[in-house]
């Protein structure tokens, strides 16, 4: 009776293996903060599970730059089919890794510039810019913020991805004299960080009167803590952007369902979670429009951008400006 | 030379360590493998070892320093909640570095507790960025482990000396010139060594207090060759100068830390007859009183933070901490698994030296190189997610360990000596040597080893996030999900849960330890 | 019988040669100027130390590679006879059985052990809570149970008073009648080689000589002993 039983758990637990087995499993590698529970990631894969049939599995790999490196360290053996999370700085080199194929995906993105990479499929966009509190004069340029008193906190661009964001922002809008504007900032970083979140933590303690961070950083405090007091300079030469990007592996084994999930990326489903969860601007913007809050947030008049091979190739000369004007 | 007969065998130690050889070697081997021709190591590379070697040497000394009066004023002063104190004073060393940062700059900020409190009088804040920054943050950390290796040493002494002492009328100068100099001469560079060896591979509180890009160290160089270059040569070569670093430091701290043990005791509790005059008493209460302000207070900024966002923790915070708890119990079992033969090993052998040194990479090795290689060579054979959790629990378990080997190797050693031929004239075979003798003399240093390695663990971001998924997470990981996510005030009160959590068990293990030694 | 045959102990650049026998249920009294490797001698029997030449003999055997503990000899040293942490009755009952795995009818030897050696009722002290004249006696009570028909001394009660002393060697003098145990003991005073010893080995000049009646070797010693009695 009992080898009776224990048959019939062993057929019933090879049939549950298998019908898990016909259920197609989509890897998608994203970062940290994406999968988190406060993070768009739970609220994505419900609504992404409901209607393809699928289980959706997110792993989670630091932040944009070590989720490049581990994909570097898998190579095409990678269990990945779809890669969530890189930015415009990175795609240049995960470009050139040879692991991404392009996708065909149709959507009328609401960014402030022209997408023409059809291998990687932007899903959010956020403007860099320093965050401070309401009540302080702030700057309106760089040169500003060097010539003021004002303290800054900053984060490592080796080590952070709104580090190398700032560098960028600078070249872009000094190009030569970005040096200049570093020495003139020198006397106002109070310290630079690991990551973003010493940073924005160093700030919010007082240690800082303005933090690197995102236009959309005050949305955050108004819409999830009812508190307004926070907002973000406007400068005048424009504000770098960031722009997230997924892309399909060539080597994926479910590479139609990895199209449908990035086709899915740029649908309402998926672009309504962005702005609370990921406190970014979803590349296309859904029907319902942005949530209340959002049109309260600083407007740059100017979008800076270097095309991704043009960031790669200035990031070390760029680095090298940033830290020879910084460890005199 | 003749044999000496033992009652224990190296043997086991001998394996453990070169297993650890083997385990850490081969994960940075298997990153020089993977990795494709890079750069080499340039002049900024160079620059950065020279501040990691100053920052390092500033910092091991400053504690160290510190340390000896607190811990002489310990060693001299019994009053109620001493043990409590101590065991309080030991936190900082096991928090996560993000929040013992926050907490730290809560006190000595620009717009922290104390420059608060000057800008009353009128005063400009402090100015706490900079190298002494990084010296102030590396002491806060380092203080406490400084303290207790001081103070352990202390406490080896037997109490018959300080009879002995008292007996001769030796007055507080005396008794430092006969016994508490050479205790030091012991313990001391064996402090400076891990202290230095622990500051070599810090970053981020470096990078943070230091106050920008000339506080680079060589992790925040392995950092970038990594994730910046994915120049994983360059990574491996640098984690390969850390070994060296730290290489060189614990061989001058082994030639430096001559002199002979103090022999058996009866375990009479210790009394100290001298030091009673009120110059002393008032000298070892600002000692004991201005430590503990130095470390209390920012463990206090972190509790005050913390206290809203604990009511309010999302549930996901408790099952992260539930898989820290685990981890830290793996890791602890799996530290006295290797610790305490190592530790047996290297008070057996003539010549231990490559043993302690092998005990000494795991905290010599950058954790991201350690990480990446254990990825490289899990990830061909097994999901590295579905080992995170014992990966982590491995990995915390090398950090912890050369901590572990200071702690147990000194009372190994004496324990061994004491009453080694007495247990082989008994004919007392292996097991029942250390069940008997070797387990109950080392109770405390066991417990406390145990209880670090327990704390360290729990507090310890470590490889873990470079396995884990969505499901695993740990702790600290969760509090760096809840600030990347804004939530500053719920991470806080994680931060507050785990500070609490770590204390907890280091003080259960440390108390089980020694409930029998000063009973 | 004991057999030192061409034995030759080194320890650095210094060597102690014996070649000599002592006889079962002898008390032999190791004396000489300190340094002359009174306590090496003793160690090297006990084996701690290895025999640089020469073999060690018990009743024929050959010892001399034979661990420690295996070895047919109880040995007292100068101090850390007890373990701090275990009880009197623990400590002497390692002498049944070193893994203290005692049974019901083990414990009560220790009992009479204990008893015989006059430590009744304060078997569940620790070696701390005792005085000088107690410790030694619990480490006597341990001997008494190894039964080990070699027992070896290095001045285990240096540190006790004259009386006390006196009644510490009569106590091993009559435990070792009782149990026909040969007895070796190291000495610096010749009146306790004179109380219980009935012969004597004199350490001097690299060579531990053979055991010679007592009375004897301290009535007409020898140049070197003469200069360490400091009768000379």
């Amino acid at each position: 009776m009992k080898y009776l039983a224990f048959a019939a758990g062993l057929i019933t637990s090879a049939a549950g293996q298998m019908a898990a087995a016909e259920t197609p499993v989509l890897t998608v590698y994203t970062y940290d903060s994406f999968v988190s529970d406060w993070g768009p990631g739970p609220a994505i894969e419900k609504a992404f599970e409901a209607d393809c049939g699928c289980d959706l599995k997110f792993v989670a790999a630091g932040d944009g730059a070590a989720l490049l490196a581990r994909l570097r360290l898998e190579g095409a053996r990678s269990e990945a089919d779809v890669v969530l999370g890189l930015d415009t700085n990175l795609t240049a080199a995960a470009r050139d890794t040879g692991l991404f194929a392009p996708v065909e995906v149709a959507a009328e993105y609401t960014l402030p510039l022209e997408w023409s990479d059809s291998t990687f499929i932007p899903y959010d966009w956020g403007y860099f810019a320093f965050v401070q509190n309401r009540d302080l004069v702030a700057p309106h340029s760089f040169r500003e913020l060097a010539d003021s008193d004002l303290k800054i906190v900053i984060q490592d661009p080796r080590s952070s991805t709104p580090g190398l964001g700032l560098l960028m922002w600078v070249k872009a809008a000094y190009g030569d004299e970005a040096p200049a504007i570093w020495a003139g900032l020198s006397d106002n970083i109070v310290t630079v960080t690991k990551g973003w979140s010493e940073a924005y933590g160093l700030f919010l303690d007082g240690e800082a009167d303005m933090v690197l961070s995102y236009t959309t950083s005050p949305a955050y405090h108004l819409i999830a803590e009812e508190d307004d007091s926070k907002t973000t300079a406007l400068f005048d030469e424009g504000h770098y952007m960031q722009v997230e990007v997924a892309g399909k592996l060539a080597a994926s084994d479910q590479p139609e369902l990895a199209d449908r999930f990035l086709q899915f990326m740029v649908t309402d489903a998926f672009q309504s979670v962005i702005p609370t969860a990921n406190w970014m601007y979803p590349a296309v913007t859904p029907a319902a429009g942005l949530p209340k809050g959002f049109e309260t947030l600083t407007q740059p008049k100017t979008a800076l951008l270097f095309p991704s091979d043009e960031a790669a190739a200035l990031r070390d000369p760029a680095l090298a400006e940033w830290l020879a004007a910084l460890s005199r | 030379m003749a044999r000496r007969a033992q009652p224990l065998s190296p043997a086991l130690g001998v394996v453990a360590a070169l297993g650890v050889a083997v385990l850490i070697l081969g994960a940075l081997a298997a990153v020089f493998w993977r990795a494709e021709a890079g750069r080499g190591l340039g002049p900024a590379d160079w620059q950065a070892v020279r501040f990691t070697v100053v920052q390092a040497a500033l910092s091991a000394g400053v504690s160290v320093g510190f340390a000896l009066p607190v811990a002489r004023a310990l060693a001299r002063r019994r009053f109620p909640g001493r043990a409590a104190l101590i065991a309080l004073m030991g936190a900082p060393f096991i928090l996560p570095v993000i929040v013992a940062v926050l907490g730290l700059l809560a006190v000595f900020g620009r717009s922290g507790w104390i420059s608060q409190g000057l800008s009353l009088i009128g005063l400009p804040p402090l100015r706490i960025y900079g190298l002494h920054g990084v010296v102030l943050a590396h002491v806060f950390f380092n203080l406490p482990l400084a303290t207790r290796l001081i103070l352990q040493g202390w406490q080896e002494i037997p109490a018959e000396r300080f009879r002995l002492a008292a007996q001769l009328g030796a007055g507080p100068g005396a008794i430092w010139r006969l016994l508490e100099w050479p205790m030091l001469r012991r313990t001391a560079p064996g402090a400076l060594a891990v202290i230095f060896a622990i500051c070599l591979t810090s970053f981020a509180v470096a990078l943070t207090l230091g106050g920008g890009p000339r506080a680079t160290t060589v992790e925040l160089a392995i950092y970038q060759a990594f994730r910046f270059d994915f120049d994983l040569a360059r990574a491996a070569l640098l984690s390969v100068l850390q070994i060296v670093l730290t290489g060189v430091a614990a061989a001058l701290a082994l030639r430096a830390a001559m002199g002979e043990g103090f022999g058996v005791g009866l375990d009479r509790a210790i009394r100290r007859w001298d030091a009673q005059g009120w110059v002393l008493k008032g000298q070892d209460g600002l000692a004991i009183a201005l430590a503990a302000l130095f470390l209390l207070l920012p463990l206090a900024a972190i509790a005050t933070e913390g206290v809203a966002g604990l009511i309010a923790l999302p549930a996901s915070v408790w099952g992260a901490a539930l898989n820290s708890l685990l981890i830290a119990a793996g890791s602890t079992a799996i530290l006295l698994l290797i610790a305490l033969p190592m530790a047996v090993a290297v008070a057996l052998m003539r010549h231990p030296g490559w043993v302690e040194g092998a005990g000494l990479l795991g905290m010599a090795v950058s954790p991201l190189v350690i990480g990446t290689g254990a990825f490289i060579v899990i990830y061909p054979v097994a999901d590295p997610a579905a080992l995170a959790l014992p990966v982590t629990a491995l990995v915390n378990a090398l950090m912890a360990l050369p901590f572990a080997l200071r702690i147990l190797v000194p009372r190994a050693r004496a324990v061994i000596g004491d009453f080694g031929r007495l247990a082989l004239s008994l004919n007392m075979g292996r097991r029942a040597f250390v069940r008997l003798v070797l387990w109950p003399r080392m109770r405390p240093q066991i417990g406390f080893a145990a209880g670090l390695a327990a704390a360290l663990s729990m507090g310890d971001l470590g490889v873990i996030a470079l396995f884990a998924d969505q499901e695993v997470a740990t702790l600290p990981l969760q509090i760096y999900r809840l600030m990347g996510a804004y939530r500053m005030e719920a991470a806080a009160g994680a931060a507050l849960l785990l500070l609490t959590l770590s204390v907890l068990l280091f003080w259960l293990f440390d108390r089980g330890g020694r409930r029998h030694a000063e009973a | 019988m004991l057999r030192l045959e061409g034995v030759q102990i080194r320890s650095g650049d210094f060597t102690l040669r014996a070649d000599w026998s002592v006889e079962t249920g002898a008390r032999v009294a190791v004396i000489g100027p300190s340094g002359a490797g009174k306590t090496t001698l003793l160690e090297a029997i006990a084996g701690f130390r290895d025999l640089a030449a020469g073999r060690i003999l018990w009743d024929g055997r050959d010892i001399g590679r034979d661990a420690p503990g295996a070895r047919p000899i109880a040995m007292l040293f100068q101090d850390g006879n007890l373990f701090p942490h275990l009880s009197v009755a623990e400590n002497a009952g390692l002498g049944v059985s070193p893994d203290l795995r005692l049974t019901p009818a083990d414990r009560t030897r220790v009992r009479q052990a204990l008893a015989r050696v006059g430590l009744e009722g304060l078997e569940d002290r620790k070696p701390a809570a005792l005085s000088g004249g107690q410790q030694s006696r619990a480490a006597l009570a341990r001997v008494l149970l190894q039964g080990r028909p070699l027992l070896l001394l290095d001045e285990p009660f240096a540190a006790l008073g004259p009386a006390l002393k006196a009644e510490m060697l009569d106590l091993v003098a009559e435990l070792a009648a009782e149990s026909g145990a040969t007895l070796m003991m190291i000495s610096h005073d010749p009146a306790d080689a004179r109380r219980i010893a009935g012969q004597a080995i004199l350490v001097a000049d690299g060579v531990a000589g053979a055991p010679q009646p007592v009375a004897a070797l301290l009535d007409t010693p020898p140049p070197a002993l003469r200069a360490y009695l400091g009768e000379g």
